[in-house]
């Protein structure tokens, strides 16, 4: 075996506890992220087994999934959202784990307030049961989604039996053009390796254009790992990280800060060693995208159109025309002249300060299509409190958006916050598979900056030729 | 956790590909705080209109496949979000296992720990089940968990790969958390030297 290792390798075995014969090797979780959607059953699994929360120190829980975005305070009309609200606030309760709860002044998406408070920090291995915890791999560490019983299971042993995943590097050269911003360079990605180009493999993402990416663009690309089919997506610590996580509340401090930082630096992939896939990119050559179908692999550049179907093999034609039904397309339509209803930007892909600011950078000094409804949901209690310090709000406001409460909202649409059946919505989401905005609602995934063009110009807009006041 | 050996039962196809989570359960239904009661919500926006009534062109609704227990599938079966929510609908409408040409790797993670089978083939072997699950009657498959084996009484036998331990617990019925609790001291050794992080530790309201 050769000396030189991945970030992954690195991660991996210094979190290895037991390797039994024939048997999945048993890894430490250090943090373990939990929300109301898939945890109450892993809780009741726990009860009727007499098992505690073996770390509660490792364990936090947040609010997020089916929350109302209308200023907090006002009742929770959806009673099966509310029980499974009340739920974690029990079972938080009953074993000890901290909760940011809905009045909390932290309280935010999941995968928003993990790096926010410093909870998120390079080197850990990081689970939540949501797939998008793949964001977290933004720090270097190695983060990803499970389900429900692996939740159980990381309850009751901060331990999980994992087959080793193998490991892809993508490359991507050059530097992106102005306009063109972590969401495009995401979609550009999954439309080159498609849904499943990453299936069974941990993405580490490196090149100059990754490098040069904020904490923000980072957690944006990574997050969307998932949607490559990928088991999370890393990228390499350096001091843009640490510059991000030095002071934040759980970050460490001192003295620890100083052996931190020393540890860290250690982890980076070394030179020369091996991938068992590695995919080379150029991003001159992306532009902004816009999905036009029912996965997030079905994109264009704004420039483009809806694909003709006709040169297409057998079931990728199948699949194109469902969607293009679905969607209410025509082959071969120009993207520029799909008209909207919605806009939606948040979702832990696209919620974070930076994303509302380039948001509001288009918006400012225009006013929302008279046909377009436009929400802005910040991420967080945190970053809705900070946009709200640099007047963000009142430059959405003033252009006829609404600005609401924290929480993932129309992201899955399972609070009141969905599209009705056949509206078209720019989302800065991460999935626009059928229905998941609302039964029958058309999504069209692209970054803020396009979301917020959209919204004013009634139909999608290239934001390179934006006129910005 | 229910074993897993050798099943037989009534194949019905599905010819899509990227079936995603949100089609197997859509999201307004993940509120349940139990494990049980999923299936009646299977596929819901494909099988009943906006009313609330079947739509009946679905084709889990057409009366030749009722009772099926195995799911024919297109590649990258399961992709999307996390929710075990998917396998719980599945297992709870009474499947018990989906062959595909490739499974999204959380959703087939997920049905090992719900005795649930994700049964990965070569996609002509794929084209090919689907074609007799539609063209032949009360179309059978048997699969085999202890030879790695699905056939049927036409001749079609192949093999299908799996990682040997995912196999000994489902053929076993095996409960993960106490396999690993087996390595309690593994653990606490692991524990005593990376303690919880001081900033985690201390008392929290
Ligand atoms: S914002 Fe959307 S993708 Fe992110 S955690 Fe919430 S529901 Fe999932």
């Amino acid at each position: 075996m050769s000396a030189k290792k991945t970030l992954f390798e690195k991660i991996w075995n210094a979190h290895l506890v037991a390797q039994p014969a024939g048997r999945s090797p048993i890894i430490y979780i250090d943090l373990h992220l939990v929300h109301e959607v898939t945890s109450p059953q892993a809780f009741d699994g726990l009860r009727e087994a007499g098992r505690k929360v073996r770390q509660p120190a490792r364990t936090v829980a947040t609010v997020d999934h089916n929350i109302p975005t209308e200023p907090r305070g006002t009742p929770i009309t959806d009673l099966i959202a509310a029980r499974q609200i009340a739920a974690l606030q029990a079972n938080c309760k009953e074993f000890g784990v901290r909760l940011f709860d809905m009045d909390s002044p932290e309280q935010g998406i999941v995968h928003v307030i993990g790096p926010e408070l410093g909870l998120t920090q390079p080197g850990m291995t990081i689970v939540c049961g949501d797939s998008h915890t793949s964001t977290h791999g933004a720090f270097g560490s190695l983060a990803f989604g499970i389900g429900t019983s692996e939740v159980e299971h990381v309850l009751a042993t901060q331990c999980l039996a994992q087959q080793q995943p193998k490991t892809m590097k993508i490359d991507v050269r050059g530097r992106l053009a102005d306009g063109v911003t972590a969401k495009d360079l995401a979609l550009g990605i999954i439309g080159q390796i498609g849904t499943d180009g990453a299936s069974g493999h941990v993405i580490e993402y490196c090149g100059d254009a990754v490098r040069s990416l904020s904490m923000e663009g980072r957690m944006t690309l990574c997050n969307m790992s998932i949607e490559a089919g990928a088991r999370a997506g890393m990228v390499a610590p350096d001091e843009t990280t640490f510059a991000y996580v030095k002071g934040k509340r759980f970050a460490p401090q001192g003295k620890e800060w100083e052996s931190a930082v020393d540890y860290w630096r250690s982890l980076p992939t070394d030179e020369g060693a091996a991938f068992d896939k590695v995919v080379e990119m150029d991003a001159a050559q992306l532009s902004p995208f816009v999905t036009w179908g029912t996965n997030p692999g079905m994109v264009a550049p704004v420039t483009g159109r809806v694909p003709e179907v006709g040169s297409l093999g057998d079931s990728e034609r199948r699949s194109t025309e469902l969607a293009l039904q679905y969607m209410g397309l025509e082959p071969g339509k120009r993207i520029e002249d799909i008209g909207i209803d919605r806009v939606f930007i948040g979702s832990c892909t696209n919620s974070r300060l930076e994303d509302l600011r380039s948001a509001a950078r288009v918006a400012k000094g225009h006013h929302v299509s008279a046909k377009v409804r436009a929400m802005v949901v910040p991420g967080s209690q945190t970053v809705k409190r900070a946009a709200e310090d640099e007047g963000l709000h009142q430059i959405f406001l003033d252009a006829g958006f609404e600005w609401r409460e924290s929480g993932c909202s129309m992201c899955l649409g399972m609070n009141p916050d969905i599209l009705q059946p056949g509206e078209r919505c720019a989302s800065t989401s991460n999935r626009n598979f059928e229905g998941r905005q609302g039964r029958g609602g058309r999504t069209h995934l692209v970054s803020p900056m396009m979301a917020a063009a959209a919204a004013i110009a009634g139909h999608f807009t290239d934001i390179r030729d934006w006129k910005f006041r | 956790m229910k074993p897993f050996r050798t099943h037989r039962g009534l194949v019905a196809p599905l010819d899509r590909i990227n079936v995603d989570t949100d089609q197997i359960i859509p999201k307004q239904f993940l509120k349940r705080i139990e494990r049980t009661g999923f299936g009646q919500f299977l596929f819901y926006d494909w099988r009943f209109a906006a009313d609330g009534k079947k739509s009946g062109d679905f084709i889990l609704d057409e009366p030749r496949y009722a009772g099926a227990s195995i799911l024919v599938a297109g590649k990258n079966f399961g992709c999307g979000s996390s929710r075990e929510h998917a396998v719980w609908a599945l297992a709870d409408f009474g499947f018990r296992a989906v062959i595909s040409s490739s499974f999204a790797d959380i959703f087939a993670n997920n049905s090992t720990k719900n005795g649930f089978l994700t049964v990965l083939l070569r996609e002509d072997e794929v084209g090919e089940l689907m074609r007799r699950a539609r063209e032949v009657n009360d179309y059978q498959l048997t699969i085999d968990l202890e030879q790695c084996e699905v056939r049927d009484d036409q001749g079609f036998c192949t093999k299908f790969p799996i990682d040997d331990f995912v196999r000994h617990c489902l053929l076993n019925g095996l409960d993960d958390i106490g396999l690993t609790l087996q390595h309690e001291a593994e653990i606490a050794s692991y524990e005593t030297v990376h303690p919880p992080p001081s900033a985690l530790q201390a008392r929290h309201p």
